[in-house]
């Protein structure tokens, strides 16, 4: 065959291709985005997604707060607002904390679009290409991400029932260092933990923290759901034990609204700053209309009371989730309980995989997140999420219904082929639309 | 501008299938090009309500862009054709061959287009026979490397390249996930190319060969739909005869299988320069990265303007 005389250019569809930053590598469409896709619908039991049941709220309650914020202070709440966030919300926070035991000043709160900014925001202020930041192994999957977005290694620590090892963190960080490698943060997520549900007791919380001490380190805290514990408890935060080496990172997300995108960190004096500063670079400033609906609810609004309910409706649907699990897994098939938050992290029987298993799932209309997503280095393969906050019990029960039937195919398919490996064409850790983050 | 089409078209789009996505981005660009066409033209899922709001609001014409099981296998063609609503594309007997890949196979290869060769099984059957007897005989009659995926579906899911023997068994559990069938055939070397073919009322033509060169080497679903991933050359670097080639295999594909309107055929041309049949799509990928839209374009036509050619031509078909 000769080639044709004619001289053709060849395109990419795409005019800048050749102009990308180098951190954008691995930004592709993927096979399980596209199966996310269908999950969205709602013939789907989805118990991929990590959204809040929002119907729960007070919505005419807030349709007022709204109204009248508008009506009285409009030109304040649609006008550009401070780079470190609004400074009566801030002293707001201060008593939201107060449960976890957190004593700080307003002036140590930057308020940011979601926790997410935040954390954005302090990997962008202490990280450099190539910086390490240690993690639970799993964790949530948009951290992944903005470690990634910054060109950070990350280093998984090992976690039991209690969370993340402080033997393990401490051999890791060692090894780190052993490398001539720069280890710069540790992310933990103390409380009920995304996506494996765990929690690290006091007496934990005080090894690890130690260990993050003598290391050096800071520690990055993200605490999304620590106001959410079914047993109405709520566990001391990291940093209310350690001021100066711990970055908290809260939310109204879980407690509130996740469309208002209000979060906050808690930072040292120096770090503040710098946060500061780099939101203003980011956003110019959080949105000030978000922040003083979310200001004047905590101000006219039975928050706390809100936050009770909360516990309620998932406390329910994680016992349908339990309950379900207990009876229609097949053999073999193990999952965390968690004291609260949105998720359990359920371990396949020996030979499954997860994202292999998805595309089944799907078409059994029920939808999961593969434990891949939650891995930078490939691990969780046998493993996959399952969130119980936003499905209805009856929906949960059937979504576990329909799933324990898709492990049994799986299994048979298992049984016959052997445990799969990695093919060709196959892909690697995928991270969903943040409706399912 | 305007058009002579009386009424509103719907644009059948999303659906269950693992092609969701895909589709509605299909549906949305021919939509888009049908309203700067002068058509008035609408986007609608797939759901419980459709049929009733076809009845209420009866459109002009349907065009069906699902993409997947259901929208390719002739199902909702027949669901349309009894309420007595024209639509754009192929009939649902000739979609239902068309969709089942080792019958499209089978047919086209019987009409003289070189086809791999081939062997379609259940799940079912290596259970009953055992997966390693089974799977060596199939790689000692097929040979390595192999394409293995699912009889239905399009878009490269659950489909994968294998190279060697120890890596058939996780190939064939990643078709499986995608349905109960899969497809071992033997994996041509060469040139990937999509043909398009038209035929807007003088009878079916090939449009300009558009090349695939993924960067990967295999064009899987990432390389499809990431903008940039994949490099398209139209008309494809191929000598003239061979180009015809490829149009000629097209077309025959097309009217062997007793396709309406449009349709896509891919093919890998090997170093002979002979073209093999892979596979044919009766709902065509319109999205920003497919190549149905890119040889229109080549050919110096209009998407919207070609669309609604068509929808003209599927009012007066009915």
């Amino acid at each position: 065959m000769e080639p044709t005389q004619q001289i053709t250019t060849g395109t990419r569809l795409d005019p800048w291709i050749d102009a990308y930053a180098a951190r954008t590598q691995g930004l592709t469409t993927s096979q399980v985005r596209a199966l996310f896709a269908v999950a969205s619908r709602p013939e789907v039991v989805s118990l991929a997604g990590g959204m809040p049941f929002v119907s729960a709220l007070p919505l005419d309650a807030l349709a007022d707060t709204v109204a009248r914020l508008i009506r009285d202070r409009g030109a304040v709440a649609l006008q550009y607002g401070s780079g470190q966030g609004d400074v009566t919300l801030r002293e707001q926070i201060l008593d939201v904390m107060e449960p976890v035991g957190i004593r700080a000043h307003p002036d140590d709160i930057v308020i940011t679009a979601g926790s997410q900014m935040a954390l954005d925001l302090v990997v962008r202020v202490f990280c450099d290409p190539g910086d390490v930041v240690l993690v639970e192994a799993p964790t949530y999957i948009t951290a992944l991400s903005v470690f990634s977005s910054y060109q950070c290694e990350v280093v998984h620590v090992p976690m039991d029932d209690q969370g993340m090892r402080p033997e393990a963190l401490r051999e890791a960080i060692a090894s780190v260092k052993a490398s001539g490698k720069r280890a710069k943060l540790v992310y933990t997520i103390p409380s009920f933990h995304n996506p494996a549900g765990v929690t690290q007791g006091p007496a934990r919380r005080a090894e690890v923290l130690e260990v993050v001490r003598s290391s050096g380190l800071l520690m990055l805290e993200d605490d999304p759901y620590g106001l959410l514990g079914f047993d109405d408890s709520v566990p001391r935060a990291i940093r209310a034990d350690e001021s100066e080496g711990v970055v908290y990172l809260g939310t109204f997300s879980k407690t509130i609204a996740a469309g208002l995108r209000v979060g906050w960190a808690v930072a040292p004096h120096g770090v503040r700053e710098k946060l500061v500063l780099a939101n203003e670079t980011a956003t110019l400033c959080p949105s000030n209309f978000a922040q003083l609906t979310i200001s004047e609810y905590l101000a006219t609004q039975p928050w706390f009371d809100q936050v009770k309910v909360f516990r309620d409706v998932y406390r329910e649907r994680r016992d349908a989730l339990l309950e379900s699990l207990s009876s229609l897994m097949p053999a073999g098939t193990t999952w965390t309980v968690p004291g609260g938050g949105f998720y359990s992290w359920v371990t396949l029987p020996h030979g499954l995989d997860a994202t292999a298993m998805l595309p089944r799932a799907v078409a059994a209309m029920v939808a999961y997140v593969p434990g891949t997503g939650f891995y930078a280095d490939g691990q969780g393969r046998h493993n996959l999420r399952l969130s119980y906050c936003y499905p209805e019990p009856d929906r949960i029960r059937e979504g576990v219904r329909r799933l324990a039937g898709v492990i049994k195919d799986e299994l048979e398919i298992a049984d016959i082929f052997g445990s799969p490996e990695a093919v060709a064409g196959r892909e690697g850790p995928a991270a969903p639309e943040p409706n399912l983050a | 501008m305007s058009s002579n089409i009386e009424g509103h078209v719907i644009v059948l789009a999303g659906g269950l299938s693992p092609e969701r996505d895909v589709s509605l981005r299909s549906g949305r660009r021919v939509a888009d090009a049908l309203r700067v066409a002068g058509v008035e033209a609408e986007v609608r899922d797939v759901d419980a309500s459709l049929l009733t709001a076809l009845v209420d609001h009866r459109p002009a014409c349907v065009i069906p862009l699902l993409h997947g099981a259901t929208g390719e296998d002739g199902a909702i063609r027949d669901v349309i054709g009894a309420l007595g609503i024209p639509y754009v594309g192929s009939g649902p007997s000739a979609c239902r061959a068309s969709f089942d890949k080792p019958v499209a196979s089978a047919l086209v290869g019987a009409a003289g287009v070189s086809v791999p060769p081939s062997v379609a099984l259940p799940h079912a059957t290596f259970r009953e026979l055992g997966a390693t007897a089974v799977l060596d005989a199939v790689v000692g009659r097929l040979g390595l490397p192999l394409m293995v995926k699912p009889t239905r579906g399009g878009s490269s899911l659950g489909a994968s390249v294998v190279r060697s023997a120890a890596a058939l068994p996780s190939a064939m559990v990643a078709a499986f996930a995608y349905g109960d069938t899969a497809l071992i055939e033997r994996f041509i070397s060469g040139t990937e190319v999509a043909v398009s073919v038209l035929d807007d009322g003088s009878g079916p033509r090939a449009l300009p060969v558009v090349e695939i060169v993924p960067d990967g080497g295999f064009y899987d679903y990432g390389a499809r739909y990431t903008a940039g991933a994949t490099e398209f050359f139209v008309p494809a670097r191929l000598s003239p005869e061979v180009l015809a080639s490829c149009a000629e295999a097209a077309v025959s594909v097309h009217r062997v299988l007793g396709l309406s309107d449009w349709s896509r055929v891919d093919l890998i041309i090997d170093a002979a320069g002979i073209p093999w049949f892979l596979e044919v799509n009766v709902a065509p990928g319109m999205t920003e990265t497919s190549t149905y839209p890119q040889a229109v374009g080549a050919a110096g036509l209009d998407l919207g303007a070609l669309t609604a050619g068509l929808v003209a031509q599927a009012i007066a078909r009915s």
